[in-house]
């Protein structure tokens, strides 16, 4: 089979071979419709690459650590990006390379281009991958080419198209792709034509920007937007955006472009172009026998055909919506700096007042209506942030994403999470706290009273000890496993004695800084040229501002919630001593809806038992913070079951949640349920240099606490109990 | 027959077509069998494989070095009692690491390449076993002994 084809060539080619948009294309260009000239790079060329090096079984074991239909998205875009790094990391085959350059020499010259996915099963009537696998924009010469050949063949294992395929119920690991390279033409207006609307089937939809329609296909322009009736192809409704910019072709890639007055006021098509896109996608449909979906750029007078495809979600089971969702799984850097300047310039310090001003309320001053109104009027602030905590700050996370991802691309490391290392020590909220929890220990330990910890043996601390215990519970709150019942305060002061007498027995942990940490950077912004050392730049201060978020914004939820808590503890203590009454009733009231409250926890999806005569011996996680250490298990089922941590154990838990950040500096190493190199629980191990495995399914029930484990942090394993356990009985 | 060339090509191709090996060690007198990818040397002298050094094999060899490896044929149908072939190679295996691991890492990967990420770990161990005897068998019962290093 050839490795490249052009698209003259390709006539009785399968599908299965050239992918459904290079068939497509060629078939128009057989009936005259002017398409981008183009060659394809065909399956057998993939097929050939990921043959060599291991690399199918590599994938598949990557995709294997635990069933498929079990990973949590984060689990799968972490998979997803260690199998793009394979890609990248994976020299050419030499005798593949001669191939394609052979194949290539003909249609390359100085001229750019844009390298498109055409899968096999991309696009069909049932399901559609629009937006799922990559394109790439202004690529020039033979290296870029072959370089964009394989991202554009990672993304075959990107998380959406692989969520997607999961939804789509067909396997997930028999996939194969071929590349479409095209000249790229730069039209003065580019867009979409549905000739019949996925939304009313008597209708027609004409979409256009300015420039090129990668602007508009991934959602950083709006468009202006036409229906037409499809019968008669008048037009029925012209939407107008507010056009501000449009996406040109820049040095390497793309850019966006600030529009000039006059275009800014005037519709990208004139109103007879627009019926000569629309005629264009109906021509379309009738060659193609179904209703199609086209993407169209227009050129000195002539509309050309970039794609085209059937129109999915007439008749399916497949709906926009949901391709949409899982192409919202990436973010475009100009979005996630818009929702960047949205949360630190309005929703944090928003927040912040918030709790301020709660704080200028003491619950106890209020008569009992006040304090039940006054509840109801927290658990409303809560539940409102707890929607933006969703909505704004969970995906912003994707900037810390992005940036691994251009971190990859630009640097190539032999380990896909090298990134995550210039992220660690950005300065975080929680380890802040910790560090004002060590110097509290550290008066412990130097303290003329401590004596190893004998001399504060049930005694009153010296007046200045209570002083900072004091200060810091006012800045920070309880600690998360002391439970509002009876005597909260004296309860708060406590624990948190009985904590740093743990800590102050031990030496201090120490933050940790890997060696190679400070030339990271270097490394990264040298990978740039001088034009685009300020993106890079950007993309770094978006990854780290997204790093810092992705902590702080559950200790200032915590804030919050203690307001919240501080009313509720209030309410529960009157009641507790007796009151009676219209008042009684109303406090009862509020402190049921805080019971039922949504909350930002995670709910836990674990609840397997294993039976006893079943005892799981490894585990396989995700490696998410290096390094081996050995201990006892401290397994986390309720939060009072940290209060016994002690110094060295290890902590099994099914999240790490912000709060715990407290005792991390304890523990030798971190066992979490939940899946993901990103997540907390990963960031915070990776601070203190912990080894960390996530992603371990039923850990806190597979584990028990004085089980001796050993975390593997490098491989994702976790072993439970002596090697020679076993044959104890034998 | 005991053509001695015959006998070590017969267990050349035998080990050139299995991936995987079953490994036997023991803790205190307790034999214990694992599953491992092996790989060996064209001169029969070598044969390795890797483990996390948390795993019960790691700890039975740093307890005891003598080890055995099964490598068979079989394919779980009837005629393997005519037809298939399996060799116990026994010997003495011990972690290796730096220069003198590089070769011998070299042909494992060349063999079981997907395993490159796991075999880079810090955790993992290269273990390599001098072999001092394979046993072949063939044809249900002819057994064949051919020492390697005494």
């Amino acid at each position: 089979m050839k490795l490249v084809v052009s698209l003259s060539e390709i006539r009785e080619e399968p599908v299965a071979w050239v992918g459904g948009k290079a068939s497509a294309l060629a078939r128009m260009k057989r009936h005259g419709v002017p398409v981008p000239d183009a060659v394809c790079v065909t399956t057998e060329a993939y097929r050939l690459f990921v043959g060599e090096a291991g690399l199918t079984e590599r994938i598949l074991m990557e995709l294997s650590r635990k069933p498929f239909a079990e990973m949590r998205w984060e689990e799968v875009w972490d998979a997803a990006l260690r199998i793009r790094n394979l890609f990248l990391t994976t020299p050419w085959p030499p005798h593949l390379y001669a191939a394609l350059a052979a194949g290539l020499e003909g249609f390359l010259d100085d001229r750019p281009l844009v390298i498109r996915s055409s899968c096999p099963r991309e696009d069909s009537a049932e399901s559609s991958f629009a937006g799922l696998h990559e394109s790439y924009v202004n690529v020039r010469g033979l290296e870029a080419t072959l370089e964009h050949i394989k991202l554009v063949w990672a993304s075959l294992w990107s998380d959406g198209a692989l969520l997607y395929r999961r939804e789509l119920g067909g396997d997930v690991h028999l996939s194969s792709m071929a590349v479409l390279v095209q000249h790229l033409v730069t039209g003065e207006a580019s867009g979409v034509v549905f000739s019949q609307s996925p939304q009313d089937e008597s209708e027609g939809v004409v979409e256009a920007v300015y420039g090129l329609n990668q602007g508009l296909v991934d959602g950083t322009i709006e468009p202006d937007h036409w229906r037409l009736d499809r019968e008669t192809g008048a037009v029925l409704e012209h939407r107008e955006p507010l056009r501000s910019s449009y996406l040109g072709p820049d040095g390497l890639g793309v850019c966006t472009y600030p529009l000039a007055e006059a275009k800014a006021n005037k519709p990208p098509l004139m109103p007879e172009e627009v019926t000569d896109v629309f005629e264009l996608a109906c021509h379309l449909e009738r060659l193609f026998g179904v209703a199609q979906d086209l993407e169209w750029t227009l050129a000195k007078g002539n509309i050309y055909a970039l794609q085209s495809r059937p129109v999915t979600t007439l008749d399916s089971g497949d709906t926009t919506g949901r391709n949409a969702w899982y192409q919202s799984l990436h973010r475009s850097y100009e979005n996630l700096t818009a929702l960047r300047g949205r949360i630190e310039n309005h929703l944090l310090p928003e927040m912040m007042r918030a709790a301020d001003e709660m704080a200028e309320v003491p619950p106890h001053t209020l008569s009992d209506s006040d304090l039940a109104e006054e509840i109801g009027k927290r658990l409303e602030i809560n539940e409102r942030w707890v929607l933006v905590y969703w909505s704004e700050f969970i995906p912003y996370a994707h900037g810390i994403r992005l940036f691994g991802q251009v971190y990859n691309d630009a640097v190539k490391p032999e380990d896909p999470f090298e990134f995550t290392t210039l992220l660690t020590h950005t300065p975080l909220v929680g380890i802040e706290r910790n560090r004002h929890l060590e110097e509290l220990a550290d008066l412990f330990r130097t303290h003329v009273d401590w004596q190893g910890g004998e001399g504060f043996g049930g005694r009153t601390l010296s007046s200045e000890l209570e002083e900072a215990l004091m200060a810091f519970i006012d800045t920070y709150g309880a600690l998360p496993w002391v439970e509002g019942k009876g005597s909260r305060s004296q309860q708060t002061r406590d624990s948190l004695v009985t904590l740093l007498c743990e800590m102050a027995r031990h030496p201090a942990a120490a933050e940790f800084i890997p060696e190679e940490a400070p030339k990271l950077e270097e490394r990264f912004l040298g990978c740039f040229p001088e034009e685009e050392k300020a993106y890079a730049r950007g993309v770094l201060s978006l990854g780290r501002s997204s790093y810092r978020l992705r902590d702080d914004d559950n200790i200032y939820m915590g804030q919050l919630e203690a307001q919240l808590l501080r009313a509720v503890d209030e309410g529960r203590q009157r009641l507790d001593n007796g009151l009676k009454g219209p008042g009684a009733d109303q406090l009862r009231g509020e402190i049921e809806r805080f019971g039922i409250r949504t909350t930002i926890k995670s709910a836990s999806s674990d609840t397997a038992v294993e039976l006893p005569v079943v005892k799981a011996r490894q585990i396989m996680g995700q490696p998410a913070g290096q390094g081996v250490a050995q201990g006892m298990a401290r397994v986390i089922r309720t939060p009072e079951d940290l209060a016994a941590l002690k110094h060295g154990e290890i902590l099994v838990c099914d999240v790490v949640e912000p709060n715990m950040t407290y005792v991390v500096p304890l523990t030798a190493g971190i066992v979490e349920r939940r899946g993901g190199m990103l997540i907390h629980g990963a960031i915070i191990a990776r601070e203190y240099g912990l080894p960390c495995v996530t992603g371990v399914p039923g850990a806190t029930h597979r584990i028990e606490t004085g089980d001796r484990i050993t975390v593997d942090g490098y491989l994702g394993i976790v072993t439970i109990g002596e090697s020679g356990d076993v044959f104890k009985q034998a | 027959m005991t053509n001695p060339t015959r006998v070590v090509e017969t267990i050349l191709s035998l080990l050139e077509a299995q991936q995987l090996g079953v490994l036997s060690t023991h803790c205190q007198g307790h034999p214990y069998a694992s599953l491992v990818a092996f790989a060996y040397t064209d001169d029969l002298t070598r044969l390795f494989f890797a483990t996390p050094r948390s795993t019960r094999k790691y700890d039975n060899i740093a307890a005891d070095d003598r080890v055995a490896m099964l490598i068979d044929s079989r394919s779980n149908e009837e005629v393997d009692f005519h037809e298939a072939r399996a060799v116990t190679v026994t010997g003495r295996a011990h972690e290796v690491a730096g220069d003198d691991a590089v070769i011998l890492k070299e042909l494992y990967l060349t063999r079981h390449p997907y395993l490159k990420t796991f075999l880079d770990a810090p955790t993992c161990a290269f273990m390599v076993m001098r072999v001092q005897r394979c046993i072949l068998v063939e044809q249900f019962q002819n057994v064949t002994e051919y020492e390697v290093a005494p």
